[in-house]
């Protein structure tokens, strides 16, 4: 499991503009950025490198942060990659929430919200190489 | 110390109405020889002053309204002359003319005795150190306060409202044990100390807060209670009839606790004008039995109560309870014909531990029907990663909301602290309709 980091914005222009600003301002470095719409607000999810760090500034500079737990999952570069993966986790009964991918020093990466009872065993089982937090963050800082 | 004035709160009932007709007789009378607007009002409705011989006879006699109190600006309703005017209050005049009451000495006397009964409800005594952050000024809470706590021998700490920063700092370094203010600030303090990191259930050494200026839920009352970590009574007033302690709960929460010997209330249909039967909900009706400068005969306050009928209060009062106010009159909105107290939905939000008490009503027009809007504010631990999360919240409040009002309310979950916080009375509803010609 990897932390992602969540923020709550309400659809308002350069509100997410702002929201990246306030992150490179502080220096952190991000691999992917997915934000779900609906009319009225936006759930921006970061994967970055001080996950930790990033939520906090944020959270003092007044947005609703969070950090949650997802799965990072390298996907074989070849068509049908990814789909071999979502196979075998529904196989194993692995209910998916949300997913999207990015590259990250040549490798794709799957970001995998997912629920169930004993995920990493099971994802283990499916012989997929699983990201830790040491392939994607520099900082650790609390 | 349980009562301030046990020879007035825990009399007799009989006692209690003979000293009230008494008092209503003589009322009667003096407003209707020394205050022009009575003299007509009274003989206009064909009411002889002279005629009154039982409490039952007070459905004869004419209401007063707030209007006709603006109609009086500003000293056409004082019953003494200038030189015995020790104070003047007035209402804040935003949606009018302000309403101005006047007091001698001896009004202000019974107004520190009837807001000393107040502090003593809740558990104060001489040695208390009382926090006054009602405004003070023109407003009756903070004075109405202050020699309240006076009165009682306590210690006043005048802090008036704002500065929360300072709010918090004081209280612990003065030892405040009893906070007053309006449950909308007594909830800001709590949550600007939660945010600068302290625990004020563990780090305030409040006992009890005396809170009043505008109506809160039950589920506002617990919230405050949990975070403050005290229990919490409400105190009524309103600024025509004298200002806070015209009733007040103690720590029991049974009801308030009238002033009856100052105060001779009644609950009416507000469009039948009637009396309702005992217990029923209707409209407030203030007759000011004792007040010199400013007295007010069958006063119509908009406040939506009920008598609480039953067994007696376990605290020893025999006085006439009524319930926490459910809304005003003048607060009802009008969405689509039907007829909606903030209050109701106030109630509703409050069944929902994810979001936070911070509310805003917003009503706009589209097409030809009203539309209206609650944002609310998700609590800091509210998981929003998932949208559905989110959505569903959303979803499930409109529901609760529907079957509570029967009307459709769009529910939007809003960035945290978005919602604009207030450090007096709470301007809880945004009305944006455009006004039919």
């Amino acid at each position: 499991m990897i932390e992602q980091v969540t923020v709550f914005i309400e659809n308002e222009r350069g509100r997410l503009a702002s929201l990246c600003r306030t992150l490179g301002d502080a220096g952190i470095q991000m691999h992917a950025l997915m934000v779900a719409d609906t009319s009225e607000f936006g759930v921006v999810r970061i994967v970055c490198d001080a996950p930790v760090k990033a939520s906090r500034i944020l959270k003092e500079r007044g947005y609703r942060s969070s950090l949650a737990n997802v799965v990072a999952v390298e996907v074989p570069d070849v068509p049908g990659g990814l789909a071999s993966v979502l196979e075998s986790l529904a196989h194993h009964d692995v209910n998916v929430e949300y997913a999207y991918c990015f590259a990250l020093n040549g490798m794709t990466v799957d970001i995998l919200k997912v629920d169930g009872e004993n995920i990493v065993d099971k994802l283990t089982a499916t012989g997929f190489h699983l990201l830790q937090p040491a392939d994607l963050y520099t900082s650790r800082e609390h | 110390m349980r009562y301030f004035q046990p020879e007035y709160e825990c009399i007799s009932s009989e006692e209690m109405r003979t000293l009230q007709l008494e008092r209503l007789r003589a009322l009667v009378s003096y407003a209707y020889e020394r205050i022009p607007f009575y003299h007509d009002s009274f003989d206009t409705a064909g009411f002889d002053p002279l005629s009154l011989s039982s409490l039952d006879d007070i459905e004869r006699i004419p209401f007063t309204l707030k209007q006709d109190m603006r109609d009086a600006y500003p000293f056409g309703m004082f019953a003494v002359p200038r030189k015995d005017v020790v104070r003047i209050h007035a209402s804040s005049g935003t949606t009018g003319t302000a309403t101005v009451v006047g007091y001698t000495q001896h009004d202000l006397d019974v107004w520190a005795d009837c807001f000393a009964r107040c502090l003593v409800e809740d558990g104060a005594t001489s040695e208390s150190v009382v926090q006054i952050a009602y405004g003070y000024g023109l407003f009756t809470g903070g004075l109405g306060a202050h020699y309240g706590a006076e009165r009682l021998g306590a210690t006043a700490l005048p802090m008036s409202s704002g500065n929360t920063k300072r709010q918090i700092q004081l209280m612990q370094d003065f030892q405040s044990d009893i906070l007053a203010c309006t449950p909308s600030y007594a909830l800001n303090i709590a949550d600007a100390a939660i945010a600068s990191g302290l625990n004020p259930a563990r780090d305030f050494p409040l006992s009890g807060a005396i809170l009043g200026g505008e109506p809160s839920s039950n589920g506002v009352r617990r919230e405050i209670e949990e975070k403050l970590g005290i229990n919490v009574v409400d105190v009524y007033g309103l600024s025509e009839i004298m200002g806070p302690g015209v009733a007040c709960e103690c720590t029991r929460h049974t009801g308030l606790h009238v002033a009856d010997d100052h105060f001779l209330i009644e609950i009416i249909d507000p469009v039948t004008l009637k009396h309702v039967a005992p217990g029923e909900w209707g409209e407030l009706v203030v007759t000011t039995l004792t007040k010199e400068c400013s007295p007010l005969v069958r006063y119509r306050t908009r406040d939506i109560t009920r008598i609480i009928t039953g067994e007696p209060c376990p605290c020893g009062r025999t006085n006439t309870r009524i319930d926490r106010m459910r809304g005003r009159s003048d607060d009802m909105l009008i969405i689509r014909g039907v007829n909606v107290f903030p209050s109701q939905i106030e109630q509703v939000i409050t069944g929902f531990p994810d979001v936070a008490s911070h509310y805003q009503i917003v009503l706009t027009t589209k097409g030809v029907l009203d539309e209206i809007s609650l944002r609310v504010e998700p609590i800091e631990t509210f998981d929003f990663d998932e949208v559905r999360k989110i959505e569903d919240l959303q979803r499930d409040i409109a529901a609760e909301l529907k079957s509570e009002l029967q009307i459709k309310v769009n529910v939007h979950v809003v960035e945290p602290r978005s919602i604009e916080r207030y450090e007096g009375k709470a301007q809880r509803v945004l009305d944006l309709r455009e006004k039919g010609e």
